[in-house]
């Protein structure tokens, strides 16, 4: 019913009672709930799964868990649930999932890109770097383009993500990572002794290797692995502090012990209940961390190893005691490793007819001893030398080995067969160890890197730590969870360890150990199945130079996609070793990073995506201005009026009139947003003093002045206008984008540096709203609607202060201008704020009170030469280059003012403040254009553009720039050059360009 | 992500936290009285220590104290924190 391939009974996470049809590339096949999907198509005899990256060779299914390297499918469950690169032996079958293969054109049968591996020798590692770097235009013009048609795994999905994802964070005693036979015994252990412990596993069910063991597996305690896997699963499950999660991958486990598991809820549900999430990210926070990882089987090397129809024995093993699916009717076995034995035994118990077990170790051990008395033909001292077929494996090559593990080409055998399966030994899990920071270290005797040194909160134990037996593992786990508990507090009580009956396994041969196999026909010989890196790819890097590691994996990518080579480590780098003839323990494998899988955004992303991505900060007139017809945008997190266009009236035109409004009449600006501080304190005034590059303690009460704060390397961190409020009492008036680094800054020098200092900084920011009420009409105005003070010119002068009344609202009123016009600033309590403004209106509209934005404040304070923070400055600028030598103070130390007497900081290549007037008036210079004195390539750049506007008031375009000292004379004549534009000519004047001598400030 | 000892609050996740960079020496009383040499040393030069290495951190999330923290740069480990002005425990030396 369910596929050719599907045994009749059997299956240990099947339900034969629930069918599933779902579908490969449109073509309909049925399934059963318990299936994965790389099970599912097994069982329906579909071999081909996908065409490789680079070559377009066909490629099967290589493995069962999270190491495949071949079967990645797109798969949809529905609109926007799409997700690329889904590897198929974790996707779970559920109704009407679609799955379409990939990087194949027009159809993975009759891919048009197979042509490229008739090329196999144009394309060798490095292809790119050697064939596309010139000319350096012909890059991004010409072949990237191209090459990004041909290449990439999967296409992005389209539609947005309607899926729910969710963060979990938990602290807990102990992480146990692997829900095989050692975590789940490490984690019974941990549990009796009382400690809370989490047990992660990434399948869908407990059990790890051991559940997918079947009668060749081994006994324990006189019980079957099933029962007494069992009988550990119940137990955890009735322990009350024991949160075991399974379909639970931990993708992450950084230094600090700091864990990431991801838990994928809905996704295998029939019909999810809708308040479930799809997957649950859980930030994890151990006091300690066992990993029981286990091990990932290595594929063999000999030619033509891709071919769909190559599997690892351990994968055919899993399919047939999780899905009763066989992988082939006719089987031959590669066993450089006893546990294709087993493999091979159960499989023929099945119903498989296995033609050969193929051995390269000359001296069969028990097991092989095994198989042949079960009536299995063991051919010791034989490897495989090649395959045939197409797509699908039809045969296999293979060939007695001499003495010196050559292939002796008389005694060659062909053997048909539909499955061929390997075993090249067994590699420890060990990424989590390295990510967390433990030591790895060659082992020669398991042909593997081994965990040696590591943090004392973790341990690793069973496979993960090289055990190659139950019983050792299971030793290993106790050991390993004992000394955690121990450093934790927990006592465990003695348990002897049950009675295992199982074999002692001999030696395994590593793959890269029979070079005569692989040097046969290194370009069709794969170690990277997912890059399609070949033995010649890492032959070809040793040769160019790239015989380190950390080279050769980024020459030739070995281990640089999607999986992160699980199944190509460590035969990469033996082979490495090999080629460049260094012994492997010198070379130092490259550390897998961050996520062990492939993670969607979603779940990382949890739910700060929308408007929940991050904070949206509105004023207190907000509304007020969305009433006016504001179009906002983001200044920081804050949410700040562009400008006010009328109907009709396009963007330039309404920063165009907002700016003669504030020129010849009265322009209201919400600058809540401006930074706030009030800082008090019996030494407030002493410590300004030494922030401020202005002279602050002889400022009166009821006076403002306007200063810089600086970095002690002498460059502009912030400017800002400080208040005295009282003889100990201040307000800071800051840059809106510099408020957060101001604070830590200000927190910074009065804590660490001067704690003996008595003064107190609280941000008073979002307390009130700030209006702005500039224009030479401003007085007129605020006449009309403040009691309480005299706001004549000659008792309320340019930067003093005054406390009043608007209506029933207390109001601080600063006069200070960033437009160079008349004006004052309103500081009213937040809650009052659209109150105020609104009896502004209401008292002139004679006067015609005029809403503007950032955009007219860019502007009018561009007209004027005045400097913004981060347009002017970049980190680099000091107060010189600026031209503000006037601000700094001569009569105190401030901060920064020491190193404004370094040599560098005088130099005549110091970048110098200057305004730019083009000759074109219409022309607008590009900000960051480079200030040239010709527009040809190898000229010296003299200094940028860091402002450019056009002004409604001088009726062209003006611009500041920073031009070099020595060449700022006014009147020199440079070119604005930004790449792809025309240049521009400007003239170089004073950056002030409108009322330089301040009448209009001072009226 | 580090878990972060604020000596006022406890542990709590590093993104509630800002580096300051290395615990350099105070700051001198009077800059003017130091030659440009002096004064550059003061104000970049710093060990960058592989080991055990004084930081300043900033609760910016949380109570807004600046405080000293030891940190291995080695393996991340961190080692302690206190207060400013407070005494250091004793720190392991250099690849203990």
């Amino acid at each position: 019913m369910s596929g050719p391939f599907r045994l009749a009974e059997g299956g240990t996470r099947l339900d034969r009672g629930r069918p599933i049809g779902f579908s490969l590339d449109g073509k309909r096949f049925t399934g059963f709930a318990g299936d994965t999907l790389a099970s599912a198509l097994l069982a329906s005899g579909v071999r081909l799964v996908g065409r490789s990256f680079k070559r377009h060779r066909p490629r099967g299914l290589l493995t069962a868990g999270p190491e495949e390297p071949n079967a990645l499918l797109r798969v949809e469950r529905g609109p926007g649930r799409v997700d690329p690169n889904s590897r198929a032996t974790l996707v779970e079958l559920v109704p009407g999932l679609a799955a379409s293969t990939q990087n194949a054109w027009p159809s993975v049968r009759f891919d048009a890109g197979a042509i490229f591996d008739r090329f196999a020798g144009h394309l060798a590692a490095g292809f790119y770097y050697k064939t596309f770097f010139r000319p350096g235009w012909a890059w991004h013009r010409l072949f990237e383009p191209a090459i990004r048609r041909v290449a990439g795994l999967g296409r992005a999905p389209e539609a947005p993500d309607p899926d729910r994802y969710l963060h979990r964070h938990v602290h807990c005693d102990l992480l146990i990572v692997g829900g095989g036979p050692a975590g789940l015994r490490a984690a019974r252990r941990a549990a009796r002794a009382g400690a809370r412990v989490i047990l992660a596993d990434e399948r869908p069910a407990p059990g790890g290797g051991l559940a997918d063991t079947g009668t060749a597996g081994p006994r324990i305690a006189g019980e079957t692995a099933a029962a007494w896997l069992a009988g550990l699963v119940a137990e955890l499950d009735r322990a009350g502090e024991v949160v075991r999660l399974d379909r639970t991958t931990a993708q992450a486990l950084h230094p600090s012990g700091y864990a990431l598991l991801l838990e994928r809820v809905s996704d295998h549900l029939r019909e999810p209940d809708p308040r479930l999430p799809r997957e649950r990210l859980w930030k994890v926070r151990p006091r300690a961390v066992l990993l029981a990882t286990g091990a990932i089987e290595r594929p063999l090397l000999f030619p033509d190893n891709d071919r769909p129809g190559i599997l690892l024995a351990g994968a055919a093993r899993a399919f047939l005691a999780r899905q009763a699916v066989l992988p082939g009717r006719d089987l031959v076995v590669a066993a450089f490793d006893d546990s294709a034995y087993a493999a091979a035994l159960e499989l023929a118990r099945a119903g498989a007819r296995v033609h050969a077990i193929v051995d390269p170790r000359p001296e069969p051990g028990w097991a092989a001893r095994t198989a042949a008395e079960a009536g299995l033909r063991v051919l010791a001292g034989w490897a495989p030398v090649g395959s045939e077929g197409g797509p699908g494996l039809r045969a296999v090559r293979l060939a007695p080995l001499d003495a010196k593990g050559r292939p002796e080409a008389r005694g060659e055998r062909t053997i048909p067969c539909d499955a061929l399966l390997v075993s090249g030994g067994w590699t420890p899990a060990v990424q989590l160890w390295a990510q967390a920071g433990g030591a790895v270290a060659w082992d020669e005797a398991a042909a593997a890197f081994l965990p040696t040194r590591g943090p004392s909160w973790l341990a690793v134990a069973g496979a993960a730590a090289g055990a190659r037996t139950l019983g050792e593992a299971l030793a290993q786990a106790d050991r390993a969870v004992d000394r955690l508990l121990a450093g934790l507090g927990f006592t465990p009580e003695a348990e002897p360890l049950p009675p295992i009956e199982e074999p002692e396994p001999a030696r395994a041969l590593p793959p890269w150990a029979t070079p005569e196999l692989w040097r046969r026909d290194p370009k069709a010989t794969f170690v990277d199945f997912q890059n399609d890196v070949s033995v010649a790819d890492l032959e070809g890097a040793v040769r160019e130079g790239f015989s380190a590691p950390e080279h050769a994996k980024r020459w030739t990518t070995a281990g640089m996609a999607t999986d992160q080579g699980k199944t190509a480590q460590p035969t990469a780098l033996a082979l490495l070793a090999a080629s460049s003839v260094r012994p492997l323990e010198e070379l130092a494998p490259t550390t897998m990073r961050p996520p062990w899988t492939p993670t969607s955004f979603g779940a990382l992303a949890g739910v700060h995506r929308s408007d929940l991505f991050r904070p949206i900060r509105t004023t207190p007139l907000h509304g007020w201005a969305a009433a006016k017809g504001a179009i906002f945008e983001d200044v920081g997190h804050w949410k700040r009026p562009t400008a006010f266009p009328r109907p009709g009236e396009s963007l330039e035109a309404a920063v165009a009139r907002e700016c003669r409004a504030v020129r010849t009449g009265v322009g209201l600006l919400d600058a809540s947003t401006l930074g706030a501080f009030d800082v008090q304190g019996e030494d407030a005034a002493s410590f300004l003093e030494r922030i401020w590059t202005i002279d602050v303690a002889d400022l009166p009460v009821g006076r403002c002045r306007y200063g810089l704060v600086l970095k002690d390397d002498g460059t502009v961190l912030d400017d800002g206008v400080v208040c005295r409020l009282a003889p100990n009492r201040f307000l800071l008036s800051t840059t809106t984008g510099g408020a957060a680094r101001l604070h830590a800054w200000l927190e910074r020098w009065a804590q660490t540096e001067w704690p003996e200092l008595e003064v107190w900084i609280t941000p008073v920011t979002e307390g009130r709203a700030v209006i702005a009420v500039q224009g030479p009409q401003s007085r007129l105005l605020l006449r009309r609607a403040v009691s309480g003070v005299d706001l004549s010119a000659k008792a309320f002068p340019h930067m003093a202060w005054r406390e009043g009344w608007i209506g029933g609202v207390p109001v601080r009123i600063f006069r200070v201008s960033f437009t160079g016009e008349l004006g004052f600033e309103l500081h009213v309590p937040a809650s009052r704020a659209e109150e105020v403004v609104e009896t502004l209106e209401r008292l002139a509209p004679d006067l015609e009170p005029t809403p503007y934005g950032i955009e007219a404040m860019h502007l009018l304070r561009l007209e004027k030469g005045y400097i913004l923070v981060g347009h002017e400055t970049d980190g680099t600028i000091t107060p010189r280059d600026l031209g503000l030598e006037r601000l700094l103070s001569s009569k105190k130390d401030f901060v920064g003012k020491r190193s404004l007497e370094l040599p560098e900081h005088r130099s005549a290549d110091r970048p110098r403040l200057v305004g730019l007037l083009p000759v074109d008036p219409t022309a607008l210079p590009s900000v960051g254009g480079q200030l040239v004195e010709r527009a040809e390539p190898g000229t010296p750049s003299l200094g940028r553009v860091s402002s450019a506007g056009r002004s409604p008031t001088l009726g062209r375009t003006i611009a500041l720039g920073l031009v070099r000292a020595d060449r700022a004379r006014p009147g020199t004549r440079l070119l604005v050059y930004a790449a792809d534009r025309p240049a521009i000519e400007v003239e170089l004047c004073s950056p002030c360009f409108l009322d330089p001598e301040g009448a209009r400030l001072r009226g | 992500m580090l878990e972060i000892p604020c000596p006022w609050c406890g542990p709590r996740a590093e993104v509630e936290f800002a580096c300051g960079g290395e615990s350099g020496p105070p700051r001198p009383a009077d800059p003017g009285s130091l030659d440009d040499a002096a004064w550059t040393a003061w104000l970049w030069n710093r060990t960058n220590r592989k080991g055990p290495h004084v930081e300043t951190w900033w609760h910016q999330a949380g109570c807004g104290r600046w405080f000293l923290l030891a940190r291995d740069t080695s393996d991340d480990r961190v080692l302690a924190s206190w207060p400013i002005g407070a005494t250091p425990p004793p720190l392991p030396e250099e690849g203990a």
